[in-house]
Parts: C-alpha cells; sequence; structure tokens
C-alpha cells in the first residue's frame, strides 16, 4: 500500500533450474513467489506505522482483535502490492529493480496475480469489519483504492507529482489502527496522516535521484526524470521543512508528550541536516551529482530510520505518559 | 493448458524440481487456510464473550 521504496526488492527470487520453461503454463511458482507479491519489505512498515495508530488510541482493544485488525492491514496492504504488481508488469520487466518480481519473471500468470490480490482485499476488508468496526473497514478498503485506482492506474504514469498524492496511500495504516480501536477519527490520526503523507516525497524522490535510469527506461515521470535532479533536491528540502514542524504539531497541540516532541525535533534537525548535504551535494552543470549520490543514498536511509524511531517514540510517549 | 504442458520435456531433475513446489504450494495454502479458520475461531470467541 505504502509506497515506501525498498532496495533490492524482488531481488533473489528467480528460482532456477526452470526459468526457460513457459512457467505459467508449467506452474512454477513457489510460496515464496506469492509471498513476494505481497511486496513484504514494504509491508514492515505499513504494519509498524498501524500498530502505533492501534496503540497511541484512546480505549481498548481486545489482544486477539487487535491482532486480527493489524492482520487485516497488512494483508490489505498487500493485497493492493499484488494488484499493482500484475497492472505494473510491462514497466516491471525493464526496470532493473523490478525485472525479477514473479509477473515479469514469468514464474506467475498475470490473471492469477490479479484475482490473488482482489481475494485477498475483499478477504482482508471483510474481515476488518467483523473483527474491530465497519469505519476501520471502510478506511481499509479507501487504502486499497486508493492505492491501486489512484496511484497505480491514474498518477503513476501521467505526473512527476505522482507520489506526493499517491504517499496518501501509505499514510492510511495509522489512521485505520486508531479507528479499529475507537470507531472514529480525531486530531491526532490526521497529524499521523500527514506526517507519512508528507515524509513519502523526500523519502522517495532520495530514492529515484539515484535510481532514475530505471524509470526513464520505463517512462514513468518521477521527478528527477522529469525536472531534474537539481529540482529534485529542491523540492525534498522544501517538503522536509514542511515535514519537521509538522511532526511538532502533536507535541504543541497536547496530543503528544514531551518525549515524543523531544524526539520529533532531534530526528527533524537529524533529517534536516540530511537533506542539506542532498542539496548541497557536489554537481555537475546539469545537476548530475559527482558523488555517485552519496548523500541521497544516506538521506534515503535516514528516511526509513526516522519514520519508524518518531512512530516508536509516539507509541513510548502515550504508554510512559 | 494440458496440451501445452504435454508439448513440454522435462527432465528428471526439473520434473522433481516441479513436484517440490508443487507440494511446497499445496502445504502453504493449508496452513493458510488453517490460520483463517483459527482466526475466524479466536474472532467469534472474543465477540461472543464481549456480548455475555
Amino acid at each position: 500500500m505504502s509506497e515506501i521504496a525498498v532496495l533490492g526488492e524482488g531481488r533473489g527470487e528467480a528460482q532456477s533450474p526452470l526459468p526457460a520453461l513457459s512457467a505459467p503454463e508449467l506452474d512454477i511458482s513457489s510460496p515464496a513467489d506469492w509471498l513476494a507479491l505481497l511486496k513484504p519489505r514494504v509491508m514492515t512498515l505499513v504494519v509498524f506505522t498501524g500498530w502505533i495508530g492501534l496503540l497511541v488510541a484512546p480505549g481498548h482493544l481486545h489482544p486477539v482483535l487487535a491482532v486480527a485488525a493489524i492482520l487485516c492491514i497488512a494483508v490489505g496492504a498487500g493485497a493492493a502490492g499484488a494488484i499493482n504488481m500484475w497492472y505494473d508488469r510491462d514497466i516491471d520487466a525493464v526496470m532493473r529493480r523490478t525485472r525479477n518480481r514473479p509477473i515479469p519473471a514469468g514464474r506467475i500468470a498475470p490473471g492469477e496475480a490479479l484475482g490473488f490480490g482482489i481475494t485477498l482485499a475483499v478477504a482482508s476488508v471483510l474481515v476488518m469489519g467483523l473483527a474491530t468496526n465497519v469505519a476501520a473497514a471502510a478506511a481499509l478498503a479507501v487504502s486499497i483504492g486508493f492505492y491501486v485506482f489512484v496511484y497505480t492506474m491514474w498518477l503513476k504514469r501521467r505526473t512527476p507529482q505522482n507520489i506526493v498524492i499517491g504517499g496518501a496511500a501509505g499514510a492510511f495504516p495509522p489512521v485505520i489502527g486508531w479507528m479499529a480501536v475507537t470507531g472514529n477519527l480525531g486530531l491526532m490520526p490526521v497529524l499521523m496522516f500527514a506526517i507519512v503523507f508528507f515524509w513519502t516525497p523526500p523519502h522517495f524522490w532520495s530514492l529515484s535521484l539515484w535510481a532514475h535510469g530505471d524509470y526513464q527506461r520505463a517512462g514513468v515521470p518521477m521527478l528527477p526524470v522529469v525536472s531534474g535532479a537539481r529540482e529534485t533536491r529542491r523540492q525534498i528540502v522544501l517538503y522536509t521543512l514542511l515535514l519537521v514542524p509538522l511532526t511538532l504539531l502533536p507535541w504543541a497541540l497536547h496530543t503528544a508528550g514531551a518525549i515524543y516532541g523531544l524526539s520529533a525535533l532531534a530526528l527533524g534537525l537529524g533529517f534536516l541536516a540530511s537533506v542539506w548535504r542532498v542539496a548541497r551535494d557536489r554537481q555537475d552543470a546539469r545537476g548530475v551529482s559527482l558523488t555517485n549520490d552519496a548523500p541521497a543514498r544516506a538521506a534515503f536511509k535516514y528516511s526509513i530510520l526516522y519514520l519508524f524511531v518518531l512512530f516508536a517514540a509516539m507509541a513510548v510517549d502515550r504508554l510512559v505518559g | 493448458m494440458q496440451g501445452q504442458r504435454d508439448a513440454v520435456s522435462l527432465s528428471r531433475t526439473e520434473s522433481d524440481a516441479l513436484g517440490r513446489r508443487r507440494r511446497g504450494r499445496n502445504w502453504a495454502l493449508l496452513a493458510a487456510l488453517l490460520a483463517f479458520s483459527a482466526l475466524f475461531y479466536a474472532i467469534a470467541i472474543v465477540k461472543l464473550s464481549n456480548h455475555q
């Protein structure tokens, strides 16, 4: 669901000795291929932020129902990923990062992947409704629909702002977790949504700065392909400048305490320093990095750590405070 | 589909590999079905006990 970028995703999935055979007819897929359709590494962030949403929400949810809710968020995200892989199989085949995924590698037939994704999407929404409430189930359905229809089918191939608006899909899990407990929305889940939403562009564009060759080959209008590396670096800094004050709002509005606030401040300063180094990267006249995009690679790694620790601080603050 | 399968000639190693993968998938499907049943059972028990 989330468009958290994962390096090397799909790598090592090719399982010889049968690559040359007509794969879908021979049914050579293994359980690992079906699992790969769910983008398990992307799922980790989705599960984590969903779990934090559930933890910081006021109220109590029976542990069995909480586990069911998290499972539904994970499976819903995986289902959206499987449908995304079905739709994007043409561009996945030409991108180095994705060409070993089960569909372009010929280990799973496209139609089977689509059926798998739709089945899991429907099942996750139904079970969420049964285990928690209709509001959480509806939010899960909207997040899956947003990722599939708005991001994958509509925006991804049309606009360099794809990742900005599409990032909303990855921002849903904490909201769903919160709604699973409370059955309604509040200020805190809206802020959590906004944090993930504004975090996504600097996170993803840091990756696309050095992986834009792949997107160019596939004809995907990622920002560095359309507007160049220099503009991408500027946008990374701008979005981080918006993100950091936003992360302090829960503290300022008294929906989170000092543990969270001070952590957000320290982490935010670290993120700003990291993207500042991206902006100051040594580059040629066209803005192409002369350091093999070392600062962008570092910022990408930091962005993942940043979000994990930020949300963990939110949970610690709630449990301790 | 069956005709296409018949038309492809597999070595013994390839055939064994296919069999292993098919068995792996079947076991994974069984595990998923059992887990799904257990989940439904647990949800039902919790919901029923909450109503009492």
